[in-house]
């Protein structure tokens, strides 16, 4: 009957592997250990999207405990999807990870760098997965803490600062987070989220409630990187191990973008979230102004991680514009963008992780005729990026169609044109690396660089062609997506 | 006279913003970390309060039955618990990191982190590769 708890072993079995993890001390021992589960957990997230998209959501009772009292696990279309695109990350990165990881983390660290990475995946899918609002608070910080000390493995002694500076803003976000739910439970005697989303409406009108949604919003934000609560996220980027980046952030704001998805649509419910406060406008226009501001700032860097961390920042802007919509297709384009995002930004982190494997720097002025010495890596990388650009055939394409005619369904025909406006921005800095990378002569020719090694390689292009095949075939994101969406604003489902 | 009866809602106010403040405002990594700690702990006693039923005892069956015996909420008690045990690791790990920081940088001010960042930035680019 292994097939009944499912949903308990998707967390279960990250969670108990992370400690044996640490047991097995040897590098490649965890490094296999680590690849093994997370496809295990790719497995898992594989059969409950099915299971959700033929049979509907299904509950899950942690221990028997019935579910106001105890802790249940809720898997619907939305948050299979998430657990889908987190575990399908982790299993490609995985077996990326160990050449990657041997040339970027000292010796004694690697085992115990496998560890943290199983707790981080563990944390970011129980936070999908969960459908108590403590429990979302736990396994927050299960996935933030141990994302810290991922990001301090970085080289370079930034990483250290850059971790602090997560840290503080990530406690900060995730304290409001908490005493956001505190005075939900003060004001409904519940954490079950089924049980608030019916017994809020009767309190919603008093105070408590306003500040819960008001901490809980901030702090949320804060965990997801809405611009102007981004500023941890550019430095923890740019200095974390390549393979933490490229995992970070192709999940972990995306995880938190879920968690306002569930809080603002399922449990306060549309009309307290954008009728009784204008939600909508809120994020519109923040949205807007971290699409241009970051884009804009990402032009002027040099290094390309961070360039692509702002990056990060405007496709946050995008996806959470579709949820300033309001509306199915809004929030249809707003889930689908969390999956091409995930894909390309992936792609184009790996890249760099493959650039820094062979020439221990990712700044553009040192990535000079790389495109003749590296041929696969930055093919690989002109393809995602062409991605995050929105050219037709990609991923990016898509998200963007959608959420323009989203946009124009809402006759904001102003907010379609700064769409593709702000596209323009990226044309403009993902050319700058494709400059460097083929247009440029290499100036150091005494240096032997050769291409990437196959096992990089092969993850690299698996997100690549995720990136095009999604852009063509669009079923499954779109079909998934449009569910989600519709079960969300409360329609079917 | 009725905001005296939210007593403890004041403090947890005060405690909150004082420790807010000191991330904020402080640049010494350490104190950073004491403001976090605050700021966290105040979180506490939100929930220790919102628990507390005026006149209850301790949520224990007393002996010869329960009736009529007004407990507190238990609830707030068992999530503040795993909230302290967070807090806990926050702060060791945050020192953790100072200690990594004051080895990398011989410093834990930030805006004397932030001068030696710079300057190694502008060191980087004049003086090409350094790895």
């Amino acid at each position: 009957m292994i097939a009944a708890h499912l949903p308990a072993l998707q967390i279960a079995v990250p969670l108990i592997a992370a400690p044996i993890c640490l047991l097995l001390r040897r590098e490649n021992l965890s490094w296999a250990w680590a690849t093994f589960i997370s496809w295990v957990v790719f497995a898992l997230a594989w059969v409950m999207l099915e299971k959700t998209l033929t049979g509907g959501a299904f509950n899950y009772e942690l221990g028997g405990w019935e579910a106001p009292y105890g802790i249940e696990y809720r898997v619907d279309a939305l948050n299979a999807f998430i657990l889908l695109i987190v575990a399908a990350i982790g299993a490609v990165v995985m077996p990326y990870a160990r050449a990657s990881v041997a040339r970027e983390i000292p010796e004694h660290k690697r085992g115990l760098f496998y560890t943290a990475y199983l707790l981080c995946l563990t944390g970011l899918l129980g936070i999908t997965i969960t459908g108590d609002a403590f429990n979302v608070f736990v396994f927050l910080e299960i996935s933030s803490l141990s994302s810290y000390a991922l990001i301090a493995l970085g080289r370079d002694p930034k990483a250290l600062t850059a971790a602090f500076q997560y840290l503080i803003m990530g406690t900060i976000g995730a304290t409001f987070i908490l005493i956001g739910i505190g005075l939900m439970y003060q004001m409904t005697g519940t954490l079950n989220m089924a049980d608030l989303a019916k017994r809020l409406p009767a309190v919603e009108d008093t105070r408590p409630v306003l500040a819960a949604f008001a901490f809980f919003i901030v702090g949320v934000c804060l965990k997801l990187a809405l611009f102007p609560l981004h500023l941890w996220l550019p430095n923890a980027y740019a200095y974390a191990p390549s393979v933490v980046t490229a995992f970070l952030a192709a999940t972990a704001t995306k995880v938190s973008i879920y968690v306002l998805y569930r809080f603002v649509f399922t449990i306060f419910g549309q009309s307290f979230s954008f009728d009784v406060i204008p939600l909508e406008s809120i994020l519109l226009v923040l949205s807007l102004a971290g699409i241009f501001a970051a884009s804009i700032v990402a032009i002027f860097q040099t290094n390309v991680k961070r360039l692509l961390a702002y990056s990060s920042v405007a496709q946050i802007g995008y996806i959470m514009l579709g949820v300033a919509l309001v509306s199915v297709a809004g929030l249809t384009a707003s889930i689908l963008h969390i999956f091409n995002h995930a894909i390309m930004k992936g792609a184009l982190f790996l890249c760099m992780g493959a650039v820094y494997y062979q020439i221990g720097s990712v700044k553009i002025e040192d990535m000079n005729g790389i495109g003749k010495k590296m041929p696969f890596t930055m093919f690989a990388f002109v393809i995602a990026g062409l991605g995050l650009i929105g050219v037709p055939l990609t991923v990016g394409f898509i998200s963007k169609w959608y959420l323009i005619t989203a946009v124009l369904e809402k006759g904001w025909w102003p907010v379609a044109v700064l769409i593709l406006l702000s596209s323009l921005l990226a044309v403009i800095y993902i050319w700058r690396v494709v400059e460097a990378a083929y247009f440029k002569a290499g100036d150091s020719d005494d240096v032997v660089v050769k291409e990437a090694p196959v096992s990089m390689l092969i993850p690299i292009y698996v997100l690549t062609g995720a990136s095009v095949y999604f852009g063509i075939e669009t079923s499954l994101p779109l079909g998934t997506a449009a569910e989600a969406a519709k079960q969300l604003m409360g329609i079917g489902g | 006279m009725a905001w005296l009866g939210h007593f403890n809602y004041w403090i947890f106010v005060f405690l909150m913003m004082a420790g807010f403040y000191t991330v904020i405002a402080r640049g010494n990594l350490i104190k950073k970390i004491v403001g976090l700690n605050i700021f966290q702990t105040s979180v506490f006693l939100l929930y220790i309060t919102m628990g507390k039923v005026s006149g209850g005892t301790a949520p224990i069956v007393p002996e010869g039955g329960s009736e009529g015996v007004v407990y507190s909420n238990p609830i707030p008690h068992v999530l503040i618990l795993t909230a302290i045990v967070v807090g806990v690791a926050t702060t060791a790990l945050g020192l953790a990191l100072i200690v990594r920081i004051h080895e990398a940088y011989d410093t834990i001010e930030e805006d004397e982190i932030q001068d030696i960042e710079e300057n190694a930035n502008t060191l980087e680019n004049s003086g090409g590769q350094a790895s």
